[in-house]
């Protein structure tokens, strides 16, 4: 290593051209801490495989098995009906689940690395939001096509309208998963208060039941929950869309937009402070 | 960000003065949320530019913490910390623009490219505007890419997923990585654990042309003893104190326990020889004699005794590490207060003013 070495080369500025503005630096640290997310998840496929699994399960199999023991109530297809709802749920639990992930990666791999270079914590934050989000996208695109292998009615406007409300339910996961992290000081205390934040959700949320009409107490908690107004907006997408196959109950479009933007507004400001200043304060 | 002056012509962060070291610690204090004693309990140095310093310690003595501090990843709780002259806490982006670090455990992705893994660190540091492939990177990154990887012997295995590296080669990789944005203070945390001889070698070897090219001033904890003796000054803390600082020389010398062992078939008359000279022979033999290497010479010669045995016994930088260590311990433990440097026959750490 030493004989060929001229570190002054190796280690040597840019010549001619200025350094990026300030400014710029901090949008390409957004996008590499984005891009690495995302490259990182499309070469490693056990890890793509494995987050499809669960979701090609309850589509394939709870799906079709309510269709054929309850029949269309209301004529609305269970399958379809829990392929919406596992669809926005995959994503926004990617999306959570990747954030969270911080807590670990900060102990390892690149993301130690980030925590001391000079870009802003605001931009790392930033950064590994919009990666994760991307990054729940290509397991939503499984979804969608194995949706497509078993029947469910999902025309070209559906599949178009689908990538814009999916990022926006993977924005909103993102940012709840950084209110988690800026909370939580481990790996390990964050799988102990998963089951009992996450797994509540996926009844409150209506993944595969029906939640219009619950009683007051369930109401008012589902009506808490930030994966109802994802997995409503997904269905608004879906069945909006399709005025002659028989839609669900769903909360207005507009209204569950507007609970999910507010919310990850929310979230995206209380978390950052928080986590920032957790970072710095361990 | 008093104490720096602007560069001619640009472009670089302005340098620090010369007389402005490279890191000064006052006072420097940490105590984790919910522990009972401090992680780092009052730490005052100072590391000139240029310098190669090692902090040594046992596990759990602080280091990694100030080296966090140092790094901007951790506040401190009291007292001050300065790189450059730059405040740690009030400056933390200008500081992290001056520092490298070479952590403990691995910290590429293994699932992408050499090159992918240089070019993060690149943009992360503002070196080049971000774009998403190589072949879209400045002319300029891509010839250091081509210099760097001829220099690591990579060839286009540089385009390949780091986790194909062999143990060795992902060090140097980091290594490199380290010093692209051109650290004024580089930190290593334990960086040869798990290199074999000739890679620890290597990277010393290199680390060693860094300085001479660039000044750069290097921080190191190991627990490689024969590395920290390569080091201009060594720091030795325990318990988040500091319990000695000096050269590697003058922490080995500071122990006096040089000695000269002596036998000879013909004990009586050559303990009477000793203790003739005044050397005061202790048991039955063979002597162990507190005689200087300086002094071996001229305490044979006067020996009339046909020896059958003579050994002279030199403390190494690790006896003296660990008589340092446990020295402190004691008075911390046994004594009930915190060990002082002073008094106990070591090197005093730098007084209070950093």
């Amino acid at each position: 290593m030493a004989e060929a070495a001229a570190p002054h080369e190796l280690t040597a500025r840019r010549k001619g051209a200025p350094l990026p503005r300030r400014w710029q630096a901090e949008l390409s640290a957004v996008a590499v801490i984005a891009h690495r997310d995302f490259v990182k998840l499309l070469r490693d496929r056990l890890r793509l495989l494995s987050e499809l699994a669960f979701p090609l399960v309850l589509v394939l199999l709870l799906g079709p098995a309510l269709q054929s023991g309850f029949g269309a109530p209301g004529g609305v297809s269970l399958t379809g009906f829990v392929f919406s709802g596992v669809l926005a749920q995959t994503i926004w639990q990617s999306a959570v689940l990747g954030l969270v992930s911080l807590v670990a990666d900060r102990e390892e791999d690149f993301s130690q690395e980030v925590f001391v270079s000079p870009a802003s914590r605001y931009s790392i934050v930033a950064g590994k939001i919009i990666g994760e989000s991307l990054v729940a996208l290509p397991t939503g695109l499984g979804i969608v096509v194995v949706g497509l292998l078993i029947g469910v009615p999902l025309p070209l406007p559906v599949l178009v309208a689908l990538v814009p409300t999916s990022l926006f339910v993977a924005l909103n996961g993102g940012a709840f998963g950084l209110l988690l992290l800026s909370r939580v000081g481990s790996q390990r205390a964050a799988n102990q208060i998963f089951p009992f934040l996450l797994l509540p959700q996926y009844f409150l949320a209506g993944v595969f039941n029906p939640i219009h009409g619950l009683p007051l107490p369930l109401a008012v908690l589902s009506a808490l929950s930030p994966l109802r107004y994802a997995v409503e907006l997904t269905r608004n997408a879906i069945y909006g869309l399709q005025p002659g196959v028989p839609a669900p109950e769903t909360t207005a479009a507009p209204i569950n937009a507007a609970v999910l933007g507010a919310s990850l507004l929310a979230f995206l400001v209380a978390g950052t402070f928080l986590f920032v200043r957790a970072e710095r304060n361990r | 960000m008093s104490g720096l002056v602007p560069v001619p012509g640009g472009g670089n962060p302005p340098l620090p003065r010369s007389d402005v070291p490279a890191i000064e610690l006052d006072g420097l204090v940490k105590r984790y949320r919910k522990a009972d004693r401090n992680a780092v309990d009052g730490i005052s140095l100072t590391v000139a530019r240029g310098e190669f310093f090692a902090l040594l310690g046992p596990n759990g003595a602080g280091k990694t913490t100030t080296l966090s501090i140092l790094t901007t990843t951790l506040a401190p709780t009291g007292g001050r910390a300065r790189i450059d002259g730059l405040d740690v806490v009030a400056d933390a982006a200008a500081v992290r623009q001056r520092v490298g670090i070479i952590f403990q455990r691995p910290s590429l992705d293994r699932n992408l490219t050499g090159e992918e893994n240089v070019r993060f660190h690149a943009v992360l540091y503002g070196l080049y505007p971000y774009a998403p492939a190589f072949r879209m990177m400045a002319a300029a990154y891509r010839e250091q890419v081509a210099a760097w990887s001829e220099l690591l012997g990579l060839g286009a295995d540089v385009f390949k997923p780091v986790r194909t590296y062999s143990g060795g080669m992902l060090r140097k990789l980091e290594i490199v990585r380290s010093l692209v944005h051109r650290p004024r203070v580089l930190f290593l945390d334990e960086p040869t654990t798990g290199l074999d001889a000739p890679s620890r070698r290597a990277l010393w070897a290199y680390l060693r042309d860094v300085r001479a090219a660039d000044g750069t001033t290097i921080v190191l904890t190991s627990h490689y003893l024969e590395e920290a003796e390569q080091a201009d000054r060594i720091c030795v803390v325990d318990a988040g104190r500091v319990v000695a600082t000096g050269s590697p020389a003058e922490l080995t010398a500071a122990l006096a326990g040089e000695s000269l062992l002596v036998d000879a078939a013909d004990r009586a008359a050559l303990r009477a020889e000793l203790a003739g000279m005044g050397l005061a022979p202790a048991g039955d033999g063979p002597f162990r004699l507190a005689v200087r290497t300086a002094d071996v010479h001229r305490v044979l010669r006067a020996v009339a005794t046909p020896l059958s045995m003579v050994r002279t016994d030199a403390p190494s930088l690790e006896d003296a590490y660990l008589q340092i260590v446990s020295r402190a311990e004691l008075d911390t433990e046994v004594m009930g207060r915190p060990a002082p440097a002073s008094g106990a026959g070591l090197p005093t750490p730098e007084a209070g003013d950093g």
